[in-house]
């Protein structure tokens, strides 16, 4: 065998290029497989560490005020295994140099400095000194994108008194994994902050000495999450309790669960497809190996190797070819994981993030690659065992077209013989040209389905920003407002326009579907925040009845002239039941919409306004912020623009890379089929080729015939790849679509261009490199030979 | 057996063209005549490789070749026949010395001219054949007509090697010898200044070599043009005006047959 094995060394040189090619595409698809599994399992894993080293409750109960003995009653109920009782208030920071106050969660923290639930994790500084009312420990992030240094002083109003706390830690915390500004989708660290302070300062601070506002509950071994929700929200009715609810349905936890499930769902269909473009292509490309060497086969066999012998020879060059690939693509995978885990930690603040494959995981992924990879190969070997040496040593018959004539007469008239050529080998080999074209267009499809997506995102701002919310402030209060504060806004320096909303926490429930959202009470005929329907005009809110968003009316199953029942989670809590109005079209969130009136007429609660939102002189801007700091009712005050740009920037930084990698996964599989079989072709045809220049063919016209072949599979592949990226988006876009946010479907130019380009700049290189081949063609070396 | 007797040299005669009929011939077998060789060569000599290595596979090579004849090359493989061959029909770069074709100067060519000359002057006959298997017959031979300036008719050049029955088959359904004759056919349709065949019997048994070289005869005789054989069989040069003996990169004699044999008297 070890002549043979020279044999394989040698061979693996010639198709250096073809075997590089391969190893690329297999390399690819290894380390997607690689990062994607190994970053799923890191985040499983730390997510899961961080939460039970920091004890995250398990279910969070907010109540109005529930004196503090009650967390022990509730540390009783059956199934609850530790329960704690924080006080959580709404603050506003002023931060020097901004016009703007951010808003900010304010969290108690018990005297022991170590909560039995809801722990914090410190990364500089200490936790609060007893006694020291003024200290306060602030959220890490927030703080990194303030540059706030320990020992800095932070203004905070709550309930409209102004106090100043001194830093004395940075920490992060698992139920603070991800953050954006309230009602908000898009994480902005800037815009959003945690203070803990003491128990006592906060108590002070919203008057509710000696009670608690929320309730911690981690459950028992084997509890029903549901049971303990039930009793907890009988136990804290009293108190004004305003639905208990599970660490899963916190946004925290919600957006870190889709993003798992995200990249599981990726993970599973991006990288077989790389592997099963590689098979293909070592299946072709020891097809045309073997069928060029059969004489050498046959004379091999002659000598008294064993099928089996012949057989593993080259099947040793599918398995170096596999390996080597694996093996790349391995490098490339721990180095792109620990890339992915960096970009992740800016936006899920992990304490640490490491990402780390388990060895035996990298084995059997490598192993399955192989294996995969190698099926092709596989195929190739019958034709291996077939060959006999009495056939292989017969005079090598020139190929036979003769089936491929049909098309003569009906042709014959319009086509050249050059392109006669490129037609019959087209129609002799149609499975290879299928699979070529097929390899191309599901390459193409995916990188153009995953940009549509991104592209969509434009669509998702200019709803979002340009047609629902008109406005250029919201400003929201502490409690809702009498129907005075309209005016009284009005009247405000540089307020040209004000509309009240009226925002209740709800949970709808459709039979057995429920959903815990909110309902939005809008004044009949909105302008600066408004519903609109599927044509983008104005929803005019209805006298009765509600209007649902499409992702939230999809999730509780339920279509306008049905009727759902609205459990209100303030205030008096009725429950109502009114019929479905419309269907509303919005791309963020899933919110519910009544008439202002009509709603507030539910609660019994006349002319009540949670937010305002205003249209305003943008040269009065500063005064206008000026006169909202000094408001004690208001809780925060949004400009649309921040909340737009946080998600631009989403989009430039991390979506805008992922365009590039898109368009390189349809370069790197249309690179992968169009050079090998552009190698192949030349390989087959290199004598033809060299005839044609004899007989006085141009270099121009030779290349035509051996790249037009590959110049109608490109031009198949093309409107298939549209096709199947076309088709694919639809499903990544239902598939992925959450009532957090929904993906828009839609055809987008600019990404099936950009895929198209990718797939065209690879074919003219994969063109060009074999285009020299021809160019150096010995025409009088090539004729000699027989084959 | 078969292929043989499906081409009888006096049918090719009979149905043959009347060549002197056609204008354009007229015109471009007047511009030949005005020179009276189609090849002429002096101190031509091409060397493989460098140092130690070099092969010296033409030594100087002094030759003239008279315009419409038949010449065969012999001599023993490896000698250069294959070589000059190469060179006088624009495939290869002599090392040094000069090739005349008529009045332009070979060895000054650059590729692009070289593929021009090939284009518009050149028929090659390989001992492989080197048809594309992906055309038919028909097809293989207007792969030249549909490049050339002055073609014959497809059925004419087919009819020449006694093919017009197969036109519409692949080279997989012909045998050897057909195959060899459609690369014949294909390398007389653009009707040629100059035919050169490598060793065009050299795949070919007896009775079909025989009847591929009474095809060159014909193709000599009726459209004039010059034929360039090459061949280690000794016995194909009694078909040849002119034998040109090849030895060690060098001519050795050239020797003018007083008298022709038609093919079909050549022993093997
Ligand atoms: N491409 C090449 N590289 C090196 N040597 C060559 C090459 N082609 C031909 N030769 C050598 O040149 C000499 C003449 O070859 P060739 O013209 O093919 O001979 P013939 O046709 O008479 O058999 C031989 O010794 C041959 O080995
Ligand atoms: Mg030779």
């Amino acid at each position: 065998m070890r002549a043979l094995d020279h044999k394989l060394m040698r061979d693996l040189w010639r198709i250096r290029g073809q075997a590089a090619a391969i190893m690329l595409v297999v390399a690819v698809g290894v380390s997607l497989l690689v990062m994607m599994s190994g970053m799923l399992q890191s985040l499983r894993e730390t997510r899961l560490q961080y939460y039970e080293s920091y004890r995250l409750a398990e279910i969070f109960a907010p109540v109005t005020r529930a004196p503090m003995p009650i967390v022990e009653r509730a540390a009783e109920i059956k199934g609850i295994a530790a329960a704690e009782g924080r006080i959580r208030g709404a603050a506003l920071l002023d931060m020097p140099g901004q016009a703007l106050p951010v808003r900010a969660a304010a969290l108690s923290l018990p005297r022991s400095m170590t909560p039995r639930l809801n722990n914090l994790y410190l990364k500089n500084g200490r936790l609060l000194t007893p006694g020291h009312m003024d200290e306060v420990v602030v959220l890490d992030s927030f703080a990194k994108a303030h540059d706030l240094a320990l020992g800095d002083h932070l203004v905070a109003t709550m309930q409209g008194n102004r106090r100043a706390f001194q830093i004395v830690g940075f920490a992060a915390a698992p139920e603070f994994l991800f953050t954006t500004a309230p009602g908000e989708f898009v994480p902005d660290d800037a815009r959003f902050a945690v203070l803990w302070m003491h128990e006592e300062a906060l108590a002070a601070a919203f008057d509710v000495k000696g009670a608690v506002n929320e309730i911690l509950v981690s459950l028992e071994r084997g509890a029903n999450p549901q049971d303990v929700l039930t009793k907890l929200d009988h136990l804290l009715d009293r108190y004004g309790g305003q639905g208990a609810y599970e660490r899963k349905d916190s946004m925290s936890d919600r957006f870190i669960t889709e993003e798992i499930a995200g990249l599981s769902a990726t993970s599973v269909v991006v990288p077989p497809i790389f592997l099963g473009v590689a098979a293909f292509l070592l299946y072709i490309v020891i097809t045309r190996l073997v069928q060029a060497e059969r004489e050498q086969i046959g004379l091999i066999k002659a000598f008294g190797y064993t099928d089996f012998e012949v057989a593993l020879h080259y099947f040793k060059m599918v398995v170096v070819i596999a390996v080597l690939g694996a093996a790349m693509g391995c490098a490339l995978g721990l180095w792109g994981g620990r890339l992915m885990a960096g970009i992740y930690q800016t936006v899920y603040h992990f304490p640490f993030l490491v990402f780390r494959v388990e060895p035996s995981s990298l084995v059997t992924g490598v192993l399955t690659s192989v294996l995969v990879a190698s099926a092709g190969g596989i195929f190739v070997l019958r034709g291996v065992f077939r060959l006999t040496p009495a056939v292989a040593m017969r005079p090598p018959a020139p190929i036979d077209f003769s089936r491929t004539g049909a098309l003569n007469n009906r042709l014959r008239r319009w086509l050249d013989q050059p392109t006669r050529m490129v037609l019959r080998r087209i129609l002799r080999n149609p499975g290879r040209i299928g699979g070529s074209v097929l390899g191309i267009a599901v390459g193409m499809g995916l990188s153009s389905a995953q940009m549509s997506l991104m592209s969509g995102f434009d669509d998702t701002l200019d709803l979002t920003f340009g047609v629902i919310d008109r406005s250029d402030v919201a400003v929201s209060f502490f409690e809702p407002m009498p129907a005075e504060t309209v005016n009284a806004m009005a009247h405000l320096p540089g307020v040209l326009e004000v509309e009240p909303v009226r925002g209740v926490g709800a949970v709808l429930r459709n039979g057995r579907e429920s959903y815990r959202g909110s309902v939005t009470g809008l004044v009949e005929n909105a302008r600066l925040n408004r519903a609109v329907n599927k044509d983008m005009s104005d929803i005019t809110m209805p006298s009765q009845g509600i209007v649902l968003a499409r992702a939230l009316a999809d999730t509780l199953d339920i279509g306008p002239g049905e009727t759902l029942r609205v459990e209100v989670l303030d205030g008096r809590r009725p429950v109502i039941d009114v019929p479905v109005a419309e269907v509303a079209e919005t791309l963020l969130g899933a919110p519910a919409f009544m008439r202002f009136d009509v709603l507030n007429g539910a609660l019994g609660e006349w002319g009540r306004v949670s937010t305002v939102y205003l249209r305003v002189d943008a040269s009065e801007m500063d005064a206008l912020y000026a006169a909202l700091k000094d408001m004690p009712t208001v809780a925060g005050v949004t400009q649309r623009e921040d909340a737009r740009a946080a998600m631009q920037k989403l989009m430039d930084t991390g979506a805008g890379a992922m365009r590039y990698v898109m368009a390189a996964i349809a370069g790197i599989i249309t690179f992968g089929i169009v050079y090998n079989a552009a190698r192949i072709a030349f390989g087959e045809q290199a004598r033809d080729l060299a005839s044609l220049r004899v007989m006085g063919f141009t270099r121009g016209e030779t290349a035509y015939v051996l790249l037009g072949e590959l110049a109608v599979v490109v031009l198949l592949a093309v409107p298939l790849g549209v096709g199947i990226g076309y088709y694919l988006s639809f499903l990544i876009a239902a598939g992925f679509s959450t009532d957090l946010y929904q993906i828009p479907t839609g055809f987008r130019p600019d990404a099936f261009g950009t895929a198209g380009v990718a797939v065209l700049l690879a074919t003219v290189v994969s063109g060009a490199l074999v285009r020299r081949d021809i160019d150096k063609v010995d025409l009088v070396a090539t004729l000699k030979t027989r084959e | 057996m078969a292929p043989l007797f499906a081409m009888p040299a006096p049918r090719v005669g009979a149905n043959g063209p009347n060549i002197l009929a056609a204008p354009a011939w007229s015109a471009s077998l007047w511009r030949r005549m005005a020179q009276n060789h189609t090849f002429k060569t002096e101190g031509l000599t091409k060397t493989y490789g460098e140092g130690e290595a070099a092969v010296h596979a033409l030594r100087g090579v002094d030759l003239e070749i008279p315009r419409g004849e038949i010449v065969v090359l012999l001599g023993p493989s490896g000698s250069g026949k294959s070589t000059l061959l190469n060179i006088l029909g624009g495939l290869d770069h002599a090392t040094s010395g000069t090739a005349f074709f008529e009045s332009e100067n070979l060895t000054e060519m650059s590729d692009r001219a070289l593929t021009r000359y090939r284009r518009d002057h050149v028929g090659f006959v390989f001992q492989f054949y080197n048809l594309m298997p992906s055309l038919t017959a028909r097809e293989n031979v207007e792969l030249v007509t549909e490049i050339a300036s002055d073609p014959l008719a497809v059925e004419e050049a087919l009819g020449l090697v006694g093919l017009e029955e197969r036109m519409d088959h692949f080279p997989a359904q012909m045998s050897g010898g057909e195959q060899q004759r459609v690369a014949i056919a294909r390398a007389i349709a653009k009707n040629p200044t100059v035919l050169f065949c490598d060793e065009p019997t050299g795949a070919l048994d007896s009775t079909t070599g025989r009847a591929v070289l009474h095809v060159l005869n014909d193709v000599n005789a009726r459209l004039g043009a010059t034929v360039l054989i090459v061949t280690h069989a000794a016995a194909t040069a009694r078909m040849a005006h002119r034998v040109i003996h090849f030895a060690d990169g060098a001519i050795r004699d050239v020797v003018e047959n007083e008298i022709r044999q038609s093919p079909d008297e050549i022993e093997w």
